[in-house]
């Protein structure tokens, strides 16, 4: 599968117009073919497309991801070094958005059609339809600007300043969880209202059960279930705003050296990221698969 | 979402009754399908704000400049990062461009770009989705395949290294946002189809002669129709919001051309100097058409799954 990916992206990368040596080497290379050569066959861009793939893929097996000629590093490093502010910016804001949704969720269900169902149900359709550097700037604006409790901009440096810096990690953590959120609290609304109707909770309350143990010992329980599948499945999404949120936070993620790279044709960073990202999700959905079989006994692959 | 459907499904059957000879089936196919889903679709009151709020922008972007006349073309630097106030009601951006007048201009294009990728992706999803379930087999695995392989990464940066590469144009970007987002639809229309192909009707129109193109678009893509419409609203939504996020990266349409995205990416430059204006605008108007566009397509959601509970 993720092979499946490199094969694809590599095609992709070089199908788009544009000549790499052109944008390594600046415009004024143009009027120097030599130049231009040189770079191609150090490069090995004067051979076919599938003998580079082949070449790629040799160095990739051996660990080697190749060298960023813009940022003059090789890309395992640049990805050693930028992919744990990434997982410490994601993982912050999932644990935040898990936190905060799923009371959400559960307190709407249950206060189903009241005041405070609705409420929560504009605020989630409110962040769910807001894009994510809107939210990002608005945050910045009102917290940053107006308020001066937070930084506008993310912890710089490696992953240690996160640490020491966490009044500048607040809102971009704050950001992109806020859009998961909002997409949590009403997958888990609607699991919550799914199992409350289910024949368990009419027996557990028949046997004697409170309310309360009803809701916490048998609801809850089992509406975590579809939220543990939709963890695995929204990495992809998530890991999208994370670009977002980094380039508006200025947070050196790996999100904003993707779209870096992206606007300087840096083919072997671009590649290395990609299948970073492709290795989440597949492994996100894998996990999503075991996770819905361990959690409900029910599910069984046949 | 549930509350609404229910009274829904249950009039129709109660009013039909009396016009069948009264028989062992007393409420057998009252009225259309069609009629049943208009009817949920307009109980649901959101769906109503949700359509009003769509016919209220798109008369805004397309007709509203017949009223309202600005120059979006000509840079004027005189006008530059005016307030709102009287000449200019929601002030004017770093190029002397009206707000007002390019929220119009700017609206008409995220709102096509939209409109256009979410079909175009729509159709492209629809068709491969629903060749790949109807034959199954090999061609199922290969064709799904790929679009595992290419779901795996996020449409956001699949889209963000097409357009890095070059500006694109209004009909580039809508290749590239359709090319980029028609696989979550394939993925859907695939399981239908996987459903719809065992049918009878299916079996007997190939026992009859059939071929399988006669099955795919007449017999597996219109039954799948409730899905499709539905994926399909919502693709407009996520792709007004791609548009956004590529315009917000700097890698949206050509200027002097602009959308909502593009913007607010030029209001965030000067939004830290108090240009507030220059940003609410248009990220309202961005929250406004996806919000609506949702309510419509969950009411479009209900609208068809009563059509699926009678069936």
């Amino acid at each position: 599968m993720v092979l499946l990916v490199t094969v694809i992206t590599f095609i992709l990368l070089r199908l788009i117009p544009g000549n790499v040596a052109g944008a390594v080497l600046g415009p004024s290379a143009y009027r120097n073919p030599a130049a231009l050569a040189q770079f191609n066959a150090q490069y090995g861009f004067d051979k076919p497309w599938f003998q580079q793939y082949l070449l790629w893929l040799g160095h990739l097996l051996q660990g080697n991801l190749g060298y960023s000629w813009t940022l003059d590093q090789s890309v395992a490093s640049l990805l050693s070094e930028r992919l744990p502010k990434t997982v410490i910016l994601v993982g912050l804001s999932t644990i935040l958005a898990l936190v905060v949704a799923v009371p959400i969720g559960l307190w709407q269900a249950v206060r189903r059609n009241k005041a405070v169902d609705y409420t929560f149900t504009s605020l989630s359709f409110l962040f769910y339809a807001a894009p994510t550097f809107f939210v990002g700037t608005v945050l910045i604006l009102v917290f940053s600007v107006k308020l001066g409790w937070f930084g506008p901009e993310g912890p710089q440096g490696g992953i240690e300043n996160d640490l020491t810096d966490w009044r500048d990690l607040f809102l971009p953590v704050l950001t992109l969880a806020l859009v998961t959120i909002a997409l949590f609290s009403r997958y888990m609304r609607s699991a919550v209202l799914d199992n409350i109707t289910e024949d368990y909770v009419r027996t557990a309350r028949a046997k004697g059960a409170s309310g309360k143990r009803v809701l916490y010992r048998h609801v809850l329980r089992n509406s975590l279930i579809p939220i543990a599948t939709l963890l695995g499945l929204s990495i992809p999404g998530i890991l999208s705003g994370a670009l977002i949120t980094e380039s508006v936070f200025n947070y050196p993620g790996m999100g904003y050296l993707f779209y870096q790279s992206a606007q300087k044709q840096d083919y072997p960073t671009l590649l290395g990221f990609i299948i970073v990202v492709a290795i989440a999700t597949v492994v996100g959905s894998l996990v999503a698969d075991v996770a819905y079989a361990v959690l409900d006994p029910r599910v069984r692959y046949a | 979402m549930t509350a609404a459907t229910a009274p829904g499904a249950a009039a129709p059957g109660a009013a039909g009754a009396p016009g069948h000879a009264p028989g062992a089936l007393p409420a057998t196919k009252p009225r259309g399908m069609f009629a049943r889903g208009l009817e949920v679709f307009l109980e649901n009151k959101l769906a109503l704000v949700g359509i009003a709020l769509l016919v209220l922008i798109f008369a805004f972007c397309f007709l509203g400049p017949l009223f309202y006349h600005t120059d979006q073309v000509h840079v004027n630097l005189a006008n530059e990062d005016l307030p709102p106030g009287p000449g200019h009601p929601l002030g004017t951006d770093a190029n002397g461009y009206d707000i007002l007048g390019r929220l119009m201009v700017g609206g008409q294009i995220s709102l096509e770009v939209g409109l256009a990728a979410a079909v175009l992706a729509t159709c492209l999803g629809t068709v491969w989705g629903a060749v790949a379930g109807y034959f199954g087999g090999i061609t199922d695995s290969v064709m799904m395949r790929l679009v595992d392989a290419l779901l795996s990464i996020p449409t956001l940066f699949l889209a963000l290294v097409v357009v890095s590469m070059f500006p694109p144009t209004e009909t580039e970007l809508i290749l590239v946002i359709a090319l980029t987002s028609w696989l979550s639809t394939s993925r859907l229309i695939r399981g239908e189809a996987l459903s719809l192909r065992v049918r009878d009707y299916v079996q007997a129109m190939r026992v009859m002669g059939g071929g399988s193109t006669r099955a795919v678009f007449r017999h597996i893509a219109p039954n799948a129709i409730g899905t499709i419409i539905v994926n399909a609203t919502f693709q407009v939504a996520d792709a007004i919001l791609l548009v956004v996020a590529l315009s917000y990266l700097g890698l949206g349409i050509r200027p002097p051309q602009t959308d909502w995205g593009g913007m607010l990416n030029q209001g965030l430059n000067s939004v830290y100097d108090g240009y507030w204006w220059q940003i609410f605008p248009a990220g309202i108007a961005i929250i406004l058409v996806v919000i609506a566009i949702n309510f419509v397509g969950d009411a479009l959601r209900d609208a068809f799954e009563v059509r699926l509970q009678r069936r």
